[in-house]
């Protein structure tokens, strides 16, 4: 398992794209939007919060097909599934690799990203908590996403289509933290439910990925 | 004789095809009486006036929008458990008609809106978890249409049937707790005070029958077009023409 | 006798293409699979290695014994021949590659990228893969693509040395690998007549 997270960190590292191109969408994703609301800081720093969140999922999004459909493609996928590692394993890894090299880097990117946009100084840290808690919850929905495309020629859209919905309440508690925070309100309801979402799919949806790859592989 | 004995596809075909005439008769039946008794029949709202007509079909498609759903997770269960085909078909059959049912439900409920909040639309908890339904729905088609084999696509859409019915029901707390709404409360629960009155009452019930009998004849005859398309597949293969 | 195939068989696409297939993989042995193209080869092969359920019949003494090679290598363009091979080494438990390299004569080769090697090149890696699984049964769907001669013989040579050790081979291939004592299984004879799948004869 330790093997499989290493050689797909050292891919992500050296096949480009992986650390790199989800920050430069989130900074594209940031920086596109005074231009289309207007730069007055006081509507900025209100709507911060949320676009902070809604540019982390997208750039989450962007890089979910190549979580599974490159060792889909080169054969990899059906090596790994007659080695010894459970599928439960390997799709758990897979999303944890992914966190790594799209998620963390967000979380790192966002407190600086906040200062494009204004964010007021008391929301800084619970942007950064309520993404580094929530963003884990987006690499797993997102696996499971890719695991049911995985077969399926162009299949980025319809996953899309697919996982958007089921990012709906990471994204509303994770938002809703970050936006109390930022009006120093008390957050604690909303972070302990985003927590609870975010093991609940850490515990659960690996058996579910796990069933829909060996459908998929068959 | 059990239940499962209809889970044969001829089976299924030829006993919905002795029923199917009566389910249209009766669904028309309740509908164009439901409908008529409750549009020209009953007394307008002394506050809503007669735009509150509009419920005997908005409440009526929101219950099937959402009953459709539980349908079709029911329906992924027993081909999950019981592999039979007519169910993984079933449930297929049941989306189209749950998503229209959705967009009914949401395009009346904007009709209803407009005069009485004075919008169209407003991020309401309950009409933002139909919006997502909506999206559910979608979503649940799609995977049936882009993928080619049969009891792949089955399998796969009804793993994504009960995960999508998990987060619908937490989308469903979490849009509760994002947003106090506009929307009245449940108008039927049989334990309020302020539930509607008979007049209005009587006359929803036959529409709700009417529309859950609708539902019954579509999904029918919808499972019926597709166990013969899936029939003419393997006619083919025996054949040797696929 | 380590691997037993009784009464497969197998579907794609929605249609029989094989069955009534019986067969036996004794250690030491091996057994090359022969057909026309279509017959169901790869089917067979991915049914054996537990990728996918057969529609009838089984498969005993499979499970974690197999090393399967299919007609892609699973190899990743971005890491070099070593890093590709002590991964897969690692994923089964292994950490020797070194008798793999020198098996398939990749040693000259060994920091090069997987991008970097040509066809043939590949495939000698994703065959060396094989060495690397210590697996005793190889099930090998068409292994000599793109091989040259010379390859061909190396090839030989270590599926020799397997089975010398008391490993197996299944393999499913068009030309001569020079392995006299392999046995041959035609599949011909065991083409399924046209019919849908089992689980679709309940529409007819």
């Amino acid at each position: 398992m330790r093997a499989l997270l290493i050689r797909d960190l050292m891919l992500a590292i050296r096949a480009g794209g992986g650390f790199g191109l989800g920050l430069a969408f989130f900074l594209i994703v940031t920086v596109l939007v005074p231009f289309g609301v207007g730069p007055q800081t006081e509507l900025l720093s209100r709507i911060a919060p949320g676009i902070l969140w809604i540019g982390a999922l997208l750039a989450c999004l962007l890089s979910l097909d190549r979580i599974l459909a490159l060792d889909w493609e080169d054969g990899s996928l059906d090596l790994l599934a007659t080695a010894p590692l459970p599928m439960e394993g390997i799709v758990t890894i897979k999303a944890l690799a992914h966190w790594i090299t799209t998620g963390l880097p967000l979380v790192l990117a966002a407190p600086v990203l906040g200062v494009l946009l204004s964010l007021p100084i008391p929301a800084y840290q619970w942007v950064v908590i309520s993404l580094a808690v929530g963003t884990p919850a987006l690499s797993v929905i997102g696996t499971f996403g890719a695991a049911l495309t995985v077969g399926i020629k162009r299949g980025g859209l319809l996953m899309s289509l697919l996982v958007l919905p089921l990012y709906v309440p990471t994204l509303i508690f994770g938002a809703e933290v970050a936006r109390r925070g930022a009006e120093g309100l008390t957050v604690q309801s909303p972070l302990l439910l985003l927590a609870g979402i975010s093991f609940g799919v850490m515990a659960l949806l690996p058996f579910a990925s796990a069933a829909v790859l060996r459908i998929n592989l068959r | 004789m059990s239940l499962w004995e209809y889970a044969n596809p001829v089976k299924f075909i030829r006993t919905t095809d002795k029923v199917l005439p009566w389910v249209w008769t009766l669904a028309g039946l309740c509908l164009v009486s439901g409908l008529v008794w409750g549009f020209f029949f009953t007394p307008n709202d002394f506050r809503q006036g007669s735009t509150v007509k509009i419920i005997y079909i908005h409440v009526p498609s929101a219950l099937m929008a959402i009953n459709a759903w539980l349908m079709m997770l029911v329906a992924s269960l027993i081909w999950i458990v019981r592999r039979h085909h007519v169910s993984a078909l079933a449930a297929r059959a049941a989306a189209p008609v749950g998503a229209a049912m959705t967009v009914i439900a949401l395009a009346t409920g904007a009709f209803w809106g407009q005069p009485m909040w004075g919008t169209w639309w407003a991020w309401d908890p309950r009409l933002t978890s139909f919006l997502i339904l909506f999206l559910f729905y979608l979503g649940y088609m799609a995977l049936w249409e882009a993928i080619e084999d049969d009891d792949t696509a089955a399998d796969l859409t009804s793993i994504l049937c009960l995960v999508g019915s998990v987060f619908a029901i937490l989308s469903r707390y979490a849009v509760n707790f994002w947003n106090q709404g506009l929307h009245q409360g449940a108008t039927l629960s049989l334990d309020k005070e302020e539930n509607i009155s008979d007049v209005f009452w009587f006359p929803l019930l036959v529409c709700i029958a009417g529309f859950v009998l609708l539902f019954i004849a579509l999904v029918f005859l919808r499972t019926q077009t597709e166990i013969r398309a899936r029939r003419t597949r393997a006619l083919l293969a025996r054949e040797g023409q696929a | 006798m380590i691997l037993s195939v009784r009464d497969l068989a197998v579907t794609r696409g929605g249609l029989a293409i094989l069955e009534g297939v019986s067969f036996d993989l004794a250690a030491g042995e091996a057994l090359v699979l022969r057909g026309p193209n279509g017959i169901g080869k790869t089917t067979l092969l991915r049914s054996v290695a537990g990728l996918q359920p057969p529609e009838q019949g089984t498969v005993t003494g499979a499970e974690d014994q197999i090393a399967y090679a299919g007609h892609s290598d699973g190899l990743k363009a971005m890491l070099s021949v070593t890093e590709n091979l002590r991964f897969w080494a690692s994923v089964f438990g292994l950490t020797d590659i070194e008798s793999a390299l020198v098996a398939f004569d990749l040693t000259e080769l060994r920091s090069r990228m997987a991008g970097a090697l040509s066809a043939g090149q590949k495939r000698r890696l994703g065959l060396a893969r094989l060495m690397v699984t210590g697996r005793p049964i190889w099930v090998l769907d068409e292994p000599t693509v793109s091989l040259d001669a010379a390859s061909v013989a190396l090839f030989a040579e270590a599926v020799r040395t397997h089975l010398q050790q008391g490993g197996s081979a299944l393999m499913a291939t068009h030309i001569d690998l020079g392995l006299e004592e392999a046995r041959v299984l035609d599949l011909t004879p065991f083409k399924a007549a046209p019919r849908a799948r089992q689980m679709d004869e309940a529409f007819l």
